[in-house]
């Protein structure tokens, strides 16, 4: 068995939570001061994702822009950030771009496409 | 000259909403005056996720957020005037501008809505002794640099001030490979959301020293390292308590201040702790016509109150300038009265008889502070009360008075907004 100590992010309170853990699988959740705080430390501990946002390259942009922003358009397990940002430094895109293009597909063999948030002539 | 029914200054979050909200208000006739090349104000650089919550019921990044109301305005054909610099605004509500194309020219509107968003506290303003070294940036800049430009500031990393924007370039710097060694804060609380101290500290084992702060700045011609001292309650570095941090980039996150140069420039009043104008129910200030919204008017930690707020500025000023200068005199004027550890609220004058439907007032408190009620009294009765478990300087608190509230009252007398013991 194990022990773990995480901030519950759901308010500003920010409740200390205390959990106990076999693997992946929460035992017990204690410190939380409402309902909020166990559901929010239960998929933290078996399963933590983030969305992903980082720039990739632009070229031939009209406005001289060199970059442009992109999102990973699901969360993806927050281990498999930093994998992400390492295929995501060899991407490149052509100008015109629109929100919602695909800048790269299956980063890191999340499943998970990384797409574009601004549309940049 | 061109006339036209409203001019709004800036094209950020706040202008944008308000030229929608105004054109849906019946002032067809709108002009948004943008110093940048495209629309959207910081939006553009926050390119993490977490805005629209509260308005589009998901989590977008910043340039998402701004496209829709970038949209809406489109949509409506609302005039804009980009890489056009304001220079100065007469009483009258003259506008001078300058632009590239058009040279120095002048704008007559009816009405005007001030959005010019707010600037981040520099160096100077904090009093870091050392010398002028490269590699000291305010974390808006080291944001705009990465996310717009491409560039990387520096690799090893020191941040002062745990204001979200720090927080978030924390995480930045670190996904796009530099070392963040450590986010000092004055204070003995964060400045920012909870959330970003978990998901951009937290999660790449960033400390956060709280009563820590920057005594010196090392390095003649680039950042050579800083010294760190803890704080004493009274906010003073401890003798004894310095420790050398090595690193080639310092970035401030030390707080927001509204740009107000265009509003005091023409006479607006401004508010002494917020650093915006102060305004009435309709959020119009001392100037009549003349109205102000979003981090110009106070800075807000969630861009959805910045468009509601806006919102409410442009139907305000699509009002003022329909009815010409024919608005009724209103007959009686209330301070809004403070205690209780609030630092301020927005709007800080009203008139009772002039609010339709409902009045917002957004507010601040000083310090942290639990197991609170947020009272609001009018002519000594209590005719509000929540519970608020937590409130802390960094979230925004707000409560809405309706008008049937207020009709209650032959005469209002007086509105108090305080805080009590749960």
């Amino acid at each position: 068995m194990e022990r773990k100590t995480l901030t519950c992010i759901c308010c500003p309170i920010g409740c200390t939570i205390e959990a106990e853990l076999e693997g992946n699988h929460v035992l017990s959740v204690r410190g939380n001061s409402c309902p909020r705080g166990e559901k929010y430390a239960k998929s933290e501990l078996s399963n933590p994702v983030r969305t992903l946002t980082s720039t990739v390259g632009l070229t031939g942009s009209a406005t001289g822009a060199a970059v442009a922003p992109v999102r990973s358009a699901r969360e993806i397990p927050k281990g498999k950030m930093l994998d992400c940002m390492k295929e995501l430094s060899r991407v490149s895109v052509a100008a015109p771009v629109h929100i919602g293009d695909i800048a790269l597909k299956n980063a890191a063999g999340t499943g998970v496409d990384i797409v574009i948030t601004r549309d940049m002539q | 000259m061109k006339q036209y029914d409203i001019a709004i200054i800036g094209a950020g979050p706040a202008g944008l909403a308000a030229a929608a909200a105004a054109y849906d208000a019946g002032a067809k006739n709108i002009i948004i005056i943008e110093r940048e090349d495209a629309p959207g104000g910081i939006l553009n650089q926050c390119i993490h996720a977490g805005f629209g919550l509260h308005t589009f019921n998901e989590e977008l990044t910043g340039p998402e957020y701004a496209a829709r109301f970038i949209a809406r305005v489109k949509e409506r054909g609302i005039d804009m005037l980009l890489s056009t610099m304001v220079l100065s605004i007469a009483r009258d509500k003259t506008i001078t501008a300058m632009n590239r194309t058009q040279g120095v020219f002048t704008i007559q509107p009816k009405a005007v809505v001030l959005c010019m968003g707010c600037r981040e506290r520099s160096r100077g303003a904090l009093n870091i002794p050392g010398f002028r070294p490269a590699g000291i940036y305010s974390a808006g800049t080291a944001q705009k640099l990465v996310n717009i430009m491409g560039y990387m500031p520096g690799r090893e990393v020191v941040i002062l001030g745990s204001g979200d924007i720090g927080l978030i370039m924390a995480r930045r710097m670190t996904l796009e490979g530099a070392h963040v060694k450590l986010v000092a804060e004055l204070m003995p609380y964060s400045g920012g959301l909870k959330r970003n101290i978990v998901q951009c500290l937290d999660d790449f084992d960033i400390p956060l020293m709280l009563s820590h702060t920057v005594v010196d700045i090392h390095g003649r011609e680039r950042v050579e390292g800083v010294t760190i001292a803890e704080v004493g309650a009274d906010l003073k570095p401890i003798a004894g308590t310095e420790e050398y941090y090595p690193c080639d980039t310092l970035l401030l996150s030390c707080g927001l201040i509204p740009e107000n140069e265009l509003s005091r420039g023409m006479g607006v009043g401004i508010h002494p702790v917020t650093g915006g104008p102060m305004v009435n129910e309709s959020l119009e200030t001392d100037i009549e016509g003349v109205f102000s919204a979003g981090n110009a008017l106070h800075v807000h930690d969630l861009v959805d109150y910045v468009s509601e707020e806006a919102a409410a500025a442009g139907r305000n000023a699509a009002q003022f300038a329909l009815a010409g200068n024919a608005n009724e005199v209103c007959t009686q004027r209330i301070c809004i009265e403070l205690s209780g550890g609030i630092r301020y609220a927005v709007p800080s004058a009203i008139a009772p008889d002039r609010i339709q439907s409902s009045l917002t007032i957004r507010m601040r408190v000083g310090s942290v502070m639990k197991n609170k009620r947020l009272n609001v009294i009018i002519n000594g009765e209590k005719i509000i009360s929540r519970p608020r478990p937590v409130m802390a300087p960094g979230e925004m608190e707000q409560v809405v008075i309706m008008k049937d509230m207020l009709d209650k009252y032959a005469k209002v007398e007086s509105i108090l907004i305080t805080t009590e013991d749960m």
